[in-house]
Parts: C-alpha cells; sequence; structure tokens
C-alpha cells in the first residue's frame, strides 16, 4: 500500500478512535446535527416531490382554457363561443366544461362538482373522491343531497369512490350528470363554465391563444405552463415560509454545532501538544482533527438525509404535510414519488458539512501552532 | 554527537516577566553513553533538553547535531528531525488516554505511512521486550506509574530514535522501579543509543551505566564529569 494512503489510514483510524474517546459529546452532536438535517432535507425532498407531482398531473391537463369574463370576473361563456374557437386556425378541438364549487354544510368543506368529460354518469347518481367519502361517512349506495339553488333539494345515489391513487387532485372530487349540475346551479342548457382547447401544434399554443383573445375580446386564455407556474410559486411560498420558521431551529443548532466543534478542551490541548511533542508536524494535527469533523457531519448528513427520505416517501412527511400540502378539510391521501435532486443534496452538503468542519479546525490550528516544548512544562 | 555552543534560552523576552532560563551553554554529548542533567528545580535542565530534542529554539546560541545546525531550522524540519532522531519519555509519561498501551506506542510512527501491521507487530514486540507484553491491550488510564512509563520508553523507541530523551523519569517511581528502569537504560546504550536524562535522584546520578553528570544551577553549568 502506497505511504500517502496508509498515513491516510492510520489518521482515519486514530480519529475514530478519538471520536470514540468522547462518545457522550460526539454522540449528542451527531443526534442533533442529524435532526437538523433530517427536518432541512423534508422540506426540501417533500416541496420539490410535490412539485413534480403537481407537474404531471398538469401534464393531462388542456393546454388552453378559455374564460368568459364580465367585469373582471369569471362568467359562464355562452356554448356559441365553442364555434367561433374551432374556427381559429391550428385549434384541434374544442369542447365545454361544467365545474363548480359546492359548499356542503353538513361537514363544512368545499367540494369539486365536475361533468366529466371521461365517463357517463347518469342523473341521480354521483361519482365522489375518497376525501368526499371519508368526510360524509358515504360508501357506495348511499345518498347525498343538496339544496340546488332554487331550494329544492337534488339527491344523488354514490355509484362510485374514486380510489386514493389519484387522491390529490381527485380527494374532493364530486362527479355528476350534465342535467344534475344545472338543475343544482340553475346553469343554462346553452352555458358552460369554460372551455379546453387542444392545439395541433403544441409550438404554436401562444399564436393559437393569441388569436383567440383577438376573436373573443371578452374572454381570457389559461395557459397550462401558467398553471405550473403558479403551482411552482405556491410551493415556493410555503417552502419559504417553513424554511423560515425553521431558521430559530437553524441558528440554534449553529451556535451550539460552533460551541462543540471550536471548544477545545483541556484534554484535547494537552493531546495536541503531546501529539506534536512525539513527531506530529501541524498539518498532520489539522488533517486528524478534520477527519473527526468530516466523519461526525457527513455521518449524520448521510443519516440524517436518509431519515428525512423515509420520513417523506414512506411516513408521508407527517410533520410537515399539512402545512406544505395546503390547509383543507380534506386532506388528499397519497404517496409522493420518491425523487431525489442532486443539486438540491448538494446544496444541503454544502451548508451543512462544510461549515462544521471548518469550525473545528479553526481552533486546532490555533492549537497545533504552538510551541511542542509545551508539554515538558 | 551534540554541541551546545552558548546556548541561551528567554521566555517571555522583552515583556515585565522576561526569564532567563538558560545563560550561555557550553556542551558536548558523545554518541552512544549515558548523560544525566542535574539541579534543583529552575536550574533549567528541562529547557536544555528541549533545545537538544528539537522542541523548542535557542533565543541565541547554536545546537548542532552531528555537526549539522539545527538551532535555526523553520518548525517542519526541526519535526521531521524530532521524529527520526529522538525518543521522549515525558515527566509524567503523557499517554493518550482512551486508547490502548500498544496504539499509545504506535502513535508518533502514524503521520509516516509504514504499513500498519508491520508497525502493531513492532509494538508488540518493544512491550514484550519491557515485559509489558500482557498489558498491551489495557487502556492507558488503567496502568501503574511504573507499567506507564515502560509504555512511554516503548513508544520513545518506535520510530527506532539514535538519541533517547527522559524527563526526570524516575520522579513517579519506587526504588525497585527505578532499579527496573535503569536496567532499561543500559540496554538501550547496548543498542548503541545516547541516553540524556534529567534527573533529581541521586540513584540515577550514581548509577554504573551513567556516563557523563552534568551539574546545573541557574541556567548554568557549574560542574560536568
Amino acid at each position: 500500500m502506497p505511504v500517502w494512503l496508509n498515513r491516510q489510514r492510520a489518521l482515519l483510524d486514530f480519529a475514530l478512535s478519538s471520536l470514540g474517546r468522547r462518545l457522550g459529546k460526539t454522540l449528542g452532536l451527531a443526534v442533533v446535527y442529524t435532526l437538523i438535517v433530517a427536518v432541512l432535507a423534508s422540506v426540501m425532498l417533500f416541496s420539490h416531490a410535490i412539485r413534480r407531482e403537481a407537474a404531471q398531473v398538469l401534464a393531462g391537463t388542456p393546454e388552453l382554457l378559455v374564460q368568459r369574463l364580465v367585469a373582471g370576473r369569471h362568467d359562464m361563456i355562452p356554448a356559441e363561443r365553442l364555434d367561433a374557437i374551432r374556427a381559429v386556425r391550428g385549434v384541434k378541438s374544442a369542447e365545454g366544461r361544467l365545474w363548480g364549487y359546492l359548499f356542503d354544510p353538513a361537514a363544512a368543506a368545499n367540494y369539486t362538482l365536475m361533468v366529466p368529460a371521461d365517463r357517463v354518469v347518469e342523473a341521480g347518481s354521483a361519482v365522489v373522491g375518497s376525501g368526499v367519502a371519508d368526510v360524509r361517512g358515504v360508501a357506495v349506495g348511499d345518498l347525498m343531497s343538496f339544496r340546488a339553488h332554487d331550494g329544492n333539494l337534488v339527491q344523488f345515489r354514490i355509484k362510485d369512490v374514486i380510489d386514493n391513487d389519484s387522491a390529490l387532485v381527485s380527494a374532493d372530487l364530486f362527479l355528476v350528470s350534465e342535467t344534475d349540475f344545472r338543475r343544482l346551479f340553475g346553469v343554462p342548457a346553452d352555458r358552460f363554465t369554460d372551455i379546453v382547447v387542444a392545439v395541433r401544434n403544441p409550438r404554436e399554443v401562444r399564436t393559437v391563444a393569441e388569436k383567440i383573445d383577438a376573436a373573443l375580446p371578452d374572454t381570457r386564455i389559461i395557459l397550462r405552463d401558467e398553471i405550473l407556474r403558479t403551482y411552482e410559486s405556491v410551493f415556493d411560498w410555503r417552502e419559504g415560509i417553513l424554511l423560515v420558521l425553521l431558521v430559530g431551529a437553524i441558528l440554534a443548532f449553529a451556535i451550539f454545532a460552533w460551541d462543540k466543534a471550536s471548544g477545545l478542551s483541556a484534554e484535547e490541548k494537552r493531546e495536541i501538544g503531546i501529539l506534536k511533542a512525539v513527531g506530529w508536524e501541524t498539518s498532520d494535527v489539522i488533517r486528524l482533527k478534520a477527519m473527526e469533523g468530516t466523519v461526525v457531519s457527513l455521518g449524520a448528513f448521510l443519516a440524517g438525509y436518509l431519515l428525512a427520505y423515509l420520513h417523506v416517501f414512506h411516513w408521508g412527511a407527517a410533520l410537515f404535510a399539512p402545512v406544505l400540502k395546503g390547509w383543507a378539510v380534506m386532506y388528499p391521501e397519497f404517496q409522493l414519488t420518491p425523487f431525489v435532486d442532486e443539486l438540491q443534496v448538494a446544496t444541503l452538503f454544502f451548508f451543512t458539512v462544510f461549515p462544521y468542519t471548518l469550525a473545528t479546525v479553526v481552533p486546532i490550528w490555533r492549537a497545533a501552532t504552538v510551541d511542542p516544548d509545551q508539554v515538558m512544562r | 554527537m551534540i554541541h551546545l555552543t552558548g546556548v541561551k534560552k528567554a521566555f517571555n523576552q522583552g515583556r515585565a516577566n522576561e526569564f532567563w532560563a538558560l545563560k550561555g551553554i557550553d556542551l558536548h554529548v558523545a554518541q552512544g553513553k549515558v548523560t544525566v542533567f542535574r539541579g534543583p528545580s529552575g536550574s533549567g535542565k528541562t529547557t536544555l533538553l528541549t533545545m537538544v530534542g528539537c522542541l523548542a529554539r535557542p533565543t541565541s546560541g547554536r545546537v548542532k547535531l552531528k555537526e549539522r545546525d539545527i538551532s535555526s531550522l523553520p518548525e517542519r524540519f526541526l519535526t521531521d528531525i524530532r521524529r527520526s532522531t529522538f525518543g521522549f519519555v515525558f515527566q509524567n509519561f503523557n499517554l493518550l488516554k482512551g486508547i490502548t498501551a500498544v496504539e499509545n506506542v504506535m502513535v508518533p510512527a502514524y503521520p509516516l505511512g509504514g504499513d500498519h501491521g508491520a508497525l502493531r507487530h513492532r509494538a508488540h514486540e518493544l512491550l514484550d521486550r519491557l515485559e509489558m507484553g500482557p498489558k498491551a491491550k489495557s487502556m492507558a488510564e488503567w496502568l501503574s506509574g511504573g507499567e506507564a512509563q515502560r509504555v512511554a520508553i516503548a513508544r520513545a523507541l518506535i520510530n527506532d530514535p539514535q538519541v533517547v530523551i527522559a524527563d526526570e523519569p524516575t520522579a513517579n517511581l519506587d526504588s525497585a522501579r527505578s532499579a527496573q528502569f535503569l536496567d532499561i537504560v543500559a540496554e538501550m546504550k547496548r543498542d548503541g543509543r545516547t541516553i540524556l536524562m534529567t534527573s533529581h535522584d541521586p540513584l540515577v546520578a550514581e548509577a554504573g551505566v551513567v556516563d557523563h553528570v552534568v551539574t546545573m544551577r541557574d541556567g548554568v553549568v557549574v560542574e560536568a564529569r
């Protein structure tokens, strides 16, 4: 084995045994360090995964949405606008959608009512999301009734409950037939909530949007990219809020770590003196202490990251889910797809391992540059 | 082997509490001999050994090791000479607590980067020679004074130094242990090593193994025989 490698191995062996000699201090520090990394990494992993999840969900949504505006507010769009949109060059298809929100006083929750485009729901029946079923304690075959816009009761028999796999987007869904929707909200037969537009060439989405905007001046056009951007900023904002709340804990850890890493005990100073007296160079002592610092910080970093991974992807991020998912009566039950971003790992590594190792080495450097003859005095 | 010419050493130089520990020492130490430095506390014995052992530099004067002037060498070179030429047995042994006797013996050789297995074997051999084999895996803090000293001697010998420096080696030992230590010194002398010791103990100064006795007082040599 080359001399250099032997030397590093001997120093690492000695560094590990030195850490073992100060087991209480080392363990205490490693535990707090691990927890801090775990908390920070959890926030990062969760918000990143949920952003990806949202992006994947939105990938299946329409490229263009056309909504009518009246006095700056969203209004029902007349069905005849469909023909005007279909006439725009580049438009593949245009379909009217019916959806809205319904407040259920019994559960004190808001449901998203929709007429589905991809499945048929018979009049008088409904398909509900798992959140709705949970909050109202209903199952297939049960009856649910709501008061319509004119005060009359509209009754639905639950025909199906959407499974948990798509809970992120379906937890609060209440799918009904077009007839029931129009009856419940009093929407005339020639009106839709909005219009979804598919475009032949995805690269022409903006051009098509401009054309529709020019043809229908009282509408607003919403692009899928814009929705995605809105989601991104919502999650960025939530992540930021959480990180601000964690600043106190991070600062406390920084002070704790600095104190533990930089405070050399009399015993440690004595040891450095002995090592120098028996022939260790200042650089050997610094390398040894840097190794000790690296072992603690790297170990804690890896353990903390692993803990965060388990917390977010196996235990449902129980600590932060309410803040990061949003506040609602119905929390969707869903499993995030594990995803680790290299840049994120590198950032966290740089802000945890690097400062700690530096904090360890600076005081050692000061202690290691004293004359070795102090051991003899 | 070692020549000292006009060696002076001041502590806190230029300050109100300036103190001259050595006030001009001229001395020659021959190779393969045992030299004892004696004198009262504060006479400069230990300070003189730190100059010779490259643990500190003199304020003025010259220290020559085999005709090479080592008194003004930078720290890195001094460390190199210290590691390859000198072995130290400190007054209170200065073993590292929390690690075993054999690990303590191996410590000075770590920065050299030799084969770990061979180093461990050599450390065990040294401990066996000093009758410390059975205690090789004992923690340093569990050892008695005599045992700790023998571990310290083994540590001093691990890099096979030409010169062994021992500061008050018998200060913490009873008469029987002191005699045992002098036997070890005789063995080291037979191996061809040069031994420098400081001691208050008449048992040491008058031992048959000792070739030269240098008496010091107030930072100067008052007698050398």
